[in-house]
């Protein structure tokens, strides 16, 4: 029978099949951890005398609590809480006494969860890949099955190296046609996200297909997969070709020599069967995405950034409009930005950065506006140095940190004041997400980097390419 | 941990109509800096139920001394969207909520809350506008039958994964259930070395 990518990565890590009565039980082949999640797991394995079943299967990494301001003069680093200082010691120390590979804060690897595991060559297609935080979907963009679970499940996985599920409907979401310039994959999911409903993918995963994915570099795709959740699907992934296997050759995890030939025949069988059969296909008109924003509380409420806020329909849409302020048919060019967010881990590359550096050169950040550069890795913070990015940053008027999740969920000390509008590159809108009050615009570099250098909302097409700049 | 076992509920609702609640309104990320999963109840829903000055608001539709009577929650569609925090089912029980009941409920939210014996009942639209229409109504909810019963007569049929209903009705353990597999999993683990 013709199968799907998502049914041969099911099939492939059953351990024990599913029924009537029980779920499947699944083999996980790398367990990405970090600090928030994962403390009340290694708790219960602790209460139960269990040990960690795979410490060569998990990876941890510190990135949601770690200050992105360097040390201070005592040498400290600014931590926003002394929780947040105690849990990454206790990540540590849980690391040390279960002997799994923690990229600490003075290693050169560490960073964003789902910025590393790509990085190092950990993820790869044909994997089934958990962690303890929602977008593990990013991981999917290489042809791997990952998802998001809860802490009861990080306690499942560290002993158990499984864990139980049920078989996901599936969904295929197919782009048809080509992107237009300067359009890029955080517009192509906010787009579909619109399309589809912050729920639409509910009970699914996705597997993002078509020629306009195809033509997306690794680093686009993991934009589109890492926004899957957004839509409510647990996973969204893209089938590995050419473009995969050439990001991931000669990257210190992955397979090398004999072993990565081998490797590369196996994923090459990977792809969906041209005859398989989804529970349901969305298509998506990729030449008609513009550059998108959104204007309410939800990621589904996505539209142009050279639009007008649409009228409210509900009490719902009300509400976050109010919340947003924004007015029925004023364009969103209107909106004064106090802050901008470029990083996380949907934005924090270094395609999103020479993106943003691309608006951002030879301009200024406009008065007023707090413009915040976060890189998602160390790697990536070495490699934008090394090219200058920081340099064009920095001469604008917006801030260089240290990488880590920083404003996208604002629980390590960064984050806007009550009442602030910000552009960011980050993945939820959410009421308070980025900070009490906090009014968040979600966007994609280029568009977040032109609202800096505007203060307001601005659509990026106007700074991007030289010709503009010059007339302008 | 074991979460208590969830039979039959006899409780009063608490709406909340706003679709799309999120899982940084049910506990905003601040507070995820804890290592342990006691004593969260103090944060669920924090933004909603205090001011900017952390001063009780008093438009808020959550009691600031916890859920009381009322441990059914009952909110808009997509409820507990957005991240993976099993911190939000952890902060809805320990400020006293036992059931939550939406038109449908995010995936995994729904698995969390499952395993801490926070029942997620997804019903029907009509049932659910039903819901919405009756804050503070006397509601039993049984896991048993997959029941629920209104005081006014609004009856309907839920569907709970079979095996975590197991776990909440019988005490099964899932983690004691993986490991009771030990062998498939060896025979696994040397298959594929």
């Amino acid at each position: 029978m013709a199968r799907s990518l998502f049914d041969k990565l099911w099939d492939a890590h059953v351990v024990v099949p599913e029924s009537e009565d029980s779920p499947a039980i699944l083999f996980i082949d790398l367990h990405l951890i970090h600090e928030v999640t994962s403390p009340q797991a290694f708790a219960v394995l602790e209460e139960r005398g269990l040990p960690v079943r795979r410490p060569d299967l998990t990876q941890a990494t510190l990135d949601h609590s770690t200050p992105t301001l360097p040390p201070g003069p005592d040498g400290r680093l600014p931590y926003a809480t002394q929780d947040a200082e105690k849990q990454v010691h206790q990540l540590e120390a849980n690391c040390a006494k279960h002997g799994i590979d923690l990229l600490g804060l003075d290693d050169p690897r560490r960073g964003i969860v789902h910025v590393v595991g790509p990085e190092l060559g950990l993820t790869q297609p044909g994997k089934t890949i958990v962690c303890g935080d929602s977008h593990t979907s990013t991981h999917g963009a290489f042809g791997a099955l990952a998802f998001g679970i809860g802490t009861t499940e990080v306690g499942h996985v560290l002993a158990t190296q499984c864990i139980l599920q049920r078989k996901p409907k599936s969904m295929r979401i197919t782009f048809e046609g080509e992107l237009s310039p300067g359009v890029g994959a955080k517009d192509m999911a906010l787009a579909m996200i619109a399309q589809i409903g912050a729920d639409g993918g509910q009970g699914y995963a996705v597997e993002f297909a078509g020629p306009a994915v195809e033509a997306l570099s690794m680093e686009a795709r993991m934009t589109l997969c890492n926004m899957a959740i957004e839509a409510g699907a647990r996973v969204g992934m893209v089938a590995p070709d050419e473009t995969t296997f050439a990001y991931l050759e000669g990257r210190e995890r992955a397979p090398q020599g004999e072993a990565w030939d081998a490797a590369v025949a196996r994923w090459r069988e990977l792809p969906s069967d041209p005859d398989a059969q989804f529970d349901s296909e969305v298509t998506v008109d990729a030449a008609a995405i513009r550059s998108m924003i959104t204007f309410g509380v939800s990621p589904d409420a996505a539209a142009p950034v050279a639009g007008s806020a649409p009228r409210p329909a509900n009490d719902s849409e009300r509400e976050a409009a109010e919340y947003m302020r924004f007015a029925a048919d004023r364009p969103f060019a209107e909106a004064k930005v106090d802050r901008v967010f470029i990083g996380s881990c949907t934005n924090s590359r270094m395609a999103d950065l020479r993106e943003a550096a691309e608006v951002m050169r030879g301009r200024k950040v406009a008065d007023g506006v707090i413009a915040l550069v976060v890189p998602g890795s160390e790697a990536i913070r070495q490699q934008a140095e090394a090219e200058g990015l920081h340099t064009v940053f920095t001469e604008a008027g917006a801030e260089w940190r240290m990488p880590g999740c920083s404003m996208c969920i604002a629980m390590n000390g960064d984050q806007g004041a009550p009442g602030e509008l910000v552009v960011s590159t980050s993945n939820r809108n959410f009421v308070g997400r980025q900070g009490k009050g906090v009014r968040t615009v979600l966007a994609g570099p280029a568009t977040a980097a032109a609202s800096a250098i505007a203060g307001h909302i601005a659509d990026p097409s106007q700074y991007l390419g030289t010709e503009a700049r010059d007339a302008a | 941990m074991q979460p208590e076992p969830f039979i039959r509920l006899e409780a009063r609702t608490l709406v909340v109509r706003q679709s799309n609640i999120d899982t940084d309104q049910i506990i905003p990320a601040r507070f995820l800096t804890t290592t342990t999963r006691e004593g969260l109840g103090k944060s669920a829903f924090y933004d909603w139920r205090y001011t900017e000055d952390d001063q009780p608001k008093n438009a808020s539709p959550f009691p600031v001394a916890g859920a009381g009577d009322r441990q059914v929650l009952v909110a808009g569609a997509n409820f507990g969207c957005g991240s993976s925090r099993e911190h939000a089912p952890w902060a809805l029980l320990d400020y006293g909520f036992r059931a939550v009941i939406s038109s449908d409920i995010a995936d995994i939210f729904k698995s969390n809350a499952l395993k801490n014996g926070l029942l997620p009942v997804e019903v029907d639209q009509r049932t659910h506008a039903a819901l919405l229409e009756r804050p503070g109504i006397a509601i039993v909810i049984d896991l048993e039958s997959c029941t629920l019963e209104t005081e006014d007569d609004i009856r309907a049929q839920f569907t709970v994964e079979p095996f975590a209903r197991r776990c909440l009705l019988d005490g099964v353990d899932p983690l004691g259930h993986i490991v009771a597999h030990e062998e498939a999993i060896a025979a696994y683990e040397a298959a594929a070395a």
